[in-house]
């Protein structure tokens, strides 16, 4: 029984150390955005709370919790309770399986650990992708339970915007499973080791650049940011699915979304540049004779990657407007998923051909 | 263990099939399909059958339910008591079952025991989603394409009668 305690508090540790990572990430993702889109717009950003306002995500954290908790009359009670909750668990549980660094193993006391990844199951990438999907749930119940047609008319959209991304978003990533062979990420990304020719953006034979383009904006699509946040379109709709919230109910939802884009930024970097490999064959650790702390560089790389497509986020929002409704569907519908399919077909083939070769 | 397992999945999934048809609220009948579809995803994980228990939270979950809850949303039945209380057909319903729930009780021991014993291969040691992948496209080939033909003419008849309704409101 100690050595399952054992593993349970490994575990645990992991999952404890994993959700800090996240969750400090939203913080600095919050201050970050508005100082992108102050400087983009030649403003400064917020500057009040702390030096430069790096404070900001603090005062907005405790303000957000002392907010009084308001539940609108003629609300559905339970499902207005339980449809950010919905919203928050899918958003985080997919990061489980997402590998942070090498693969490298320890021993505790007869146990081995693997510290850069909590679970490397057999169908890593799928079950993000399956938690993906419910997090639409929260969305549609949140914009329900309101009783009110601004919020219900946010999740309907909501709804129909990720059913049509998230098929876009699985097509995409096809590409990149043919030429690995598997579906776990850790799997994955061990295949993309030594040098930036060798990640499936540009790996031969099949470079996976046009199922790149594709994930990166559904992935946009999917976790309702702009071009496509029609699910609160602030012109249209006030707030969309989140009008009637208020408080720590608001909060998770809006954290909700930010690990959403976290999440989806991190399998972007672990599918298509190579997750937690450096540009170059090897480490730079590894050559300076420091080969023990070589992980340090991985996940520096990991977390270089990730952060440069939030940074994309980002921009895009300071950039693009919003996008009317039948450009969004026609636009998934007959751009998008035309481009997956064909990107399948021809990986296939040059698969196919390559092992033929060989 | 996995009898305990098993226990709780079947239980859940027993339950709230029931809920479904039982609730008035038709959200929370589809939430509570939701549920099962969950506890279905979770028996198949007891069987080490990961892949189908992924693809069916992502079908089923992911992408039907949604469509049904966006339909039930847009419809807005709160109080629609046209469905309730339609004894003759539940009645029509319940011969069958009952006929095969006597079948199973009278003759299910002997072959379940005889159908674990002719277990043709342990799925654990093979790669689940590979396994799947060779049996779907060479054993069961016709099969497989004969029920994608079905749901492209399922889709095409979908369209067909949409676009027909847009033909006349148009005329």
């Amino acid at each position: 029984m100690t050595e399952f305690g054992l593993r349970l508090a490994i575990s645990l540790t992991q999952i404890a150390a994993v959700m800090g990572v996240v969750v400090v990430t939203v913080l600095i993702l919050t201050l970050a955005e508005r100082k992108v889109l102050g400087w983009m717009q030649d403003r400064m950003g917020p500057m009040e709370v702390g030096p430069y306002g790096i404070l900001q995500p603090f005062a907005d954290a405790i303000k957000l919790f002392f907010k009084e908790d308001i539940i609108p009359a003629g609300a559905n009670k339970f499902l207005f309770t339980v449809a950010p909750i919905l919203c928050l668990i899918p958003a985080f549980i997919g990061f489980a399986v997402i590998p942070w660094g090498p693969n490298q193993t320890f021993e505790v006391d007869g146990i081995t650990v693997r510290p850069f990844v909590i679970s490397d199951i057999n169908i890593g990438i799928l079950y993000i992708l399956a938690f993906a999907s419910l997090g639409a749930y929260g969305i549609i119940l949140g914009g329900w339970a309101s009783n009110s047609k601004y919020s219900l008319l946010g999740g309907l959209r909501s709804a129909a915007q990720i059913i049509s991304y998230e098929l876009n978003v699985g097509l995409s990533i096809v590409g990149v499973l043919i030429l690995a062979g598997s579906l776990s990420l850790v799997k994955i990304t061990e295949a993309q080791t030594g040098g930036f020719w060798n990640w499936y953006l540009f790996a031969l034979p099949a470079p996976q650049i046009f199922a790149f383009v594709v994930y990166v904006i559904s992935s946009v699509a999917e976790t309702n940011r702009v071009p496509f946040d029609l699910p609160e379109a602030e012109s249209e709709l006030v707030a969309g699915f989140f009008t009637e919230y208020s408080g720590l109910r608001f909060a998770f939802f809006f954290l909700a979304e930010y690990a959403n884009m976290v999440l989806v930024s991190c399998v972007a970097a672990a599918l298509f540049l190579g997750g937690w490999n450096a540009p170059y064959p090897g480490t730079i650790m590894a050559l300076i004779g420091l080969p023990s702390v070589a992980w340090v560089e991985n996940t520096m790389w990991f977390a270089v990657k990730t952060y440069s497509f939030l940074f994309l986020f980002f921009w895009l929002r300071a950039t693009l407007p919003r996008l009317r409704y039948d450009q969004l569907m026609r636009f998934g519908w007959k751009v998008m998923l035309p481009i997956a399919l064909g990107n399948i077909v021809v990986t296939s083939l040059a698969v196919f051909f390559y092992q033929q070769m060989k | 263990m996995s009898q305990l397992f098993f226990g709780y999945f079947a239980g859940m999934i027993a339950m709230t099939s029931i809920l479904v048809v039982a609730l008035r609220n038709p959200v929370y009948s589809a939430l509570s399909l939701l549920v099962m579809f969950f506890h279905v995803a979770g028996l198949f994980i007891t069987l080490h059958a990961e892949f189908l228990a992924a693809v069916q939270i992502i079908v089923y979950c992911g992408a039907i339910l949604v469509l049904y809850l966006f339909v039930v949303m847009l419809l807005n039945v709160k109080q629609d008591d046209r469905y309730h209380s339609q004894w003759r057909i539940a009645a029509i319903v319940c011969v069958p079952l009952v006929i095969e729930a006597i079948v199973l009780l009278a003759g299910g021991g002997g072959t379940m025991v005889s159908s674990r014993n002719a277990e043709p291969h342990d799925p654990v040691v093979t790669d689940n989603t590979l396994a799947i992948g060779q049996t779907l496209f060479s054993t069961y080939l016709f099969p497989f394409e004969v029920a994608s033909l079905v749901l492209l003419v399922a889709m095409i008849g979908a369209i067909v009668l949409a676009k027909r309704d847009i033909g006349e409101s148009d005329a």
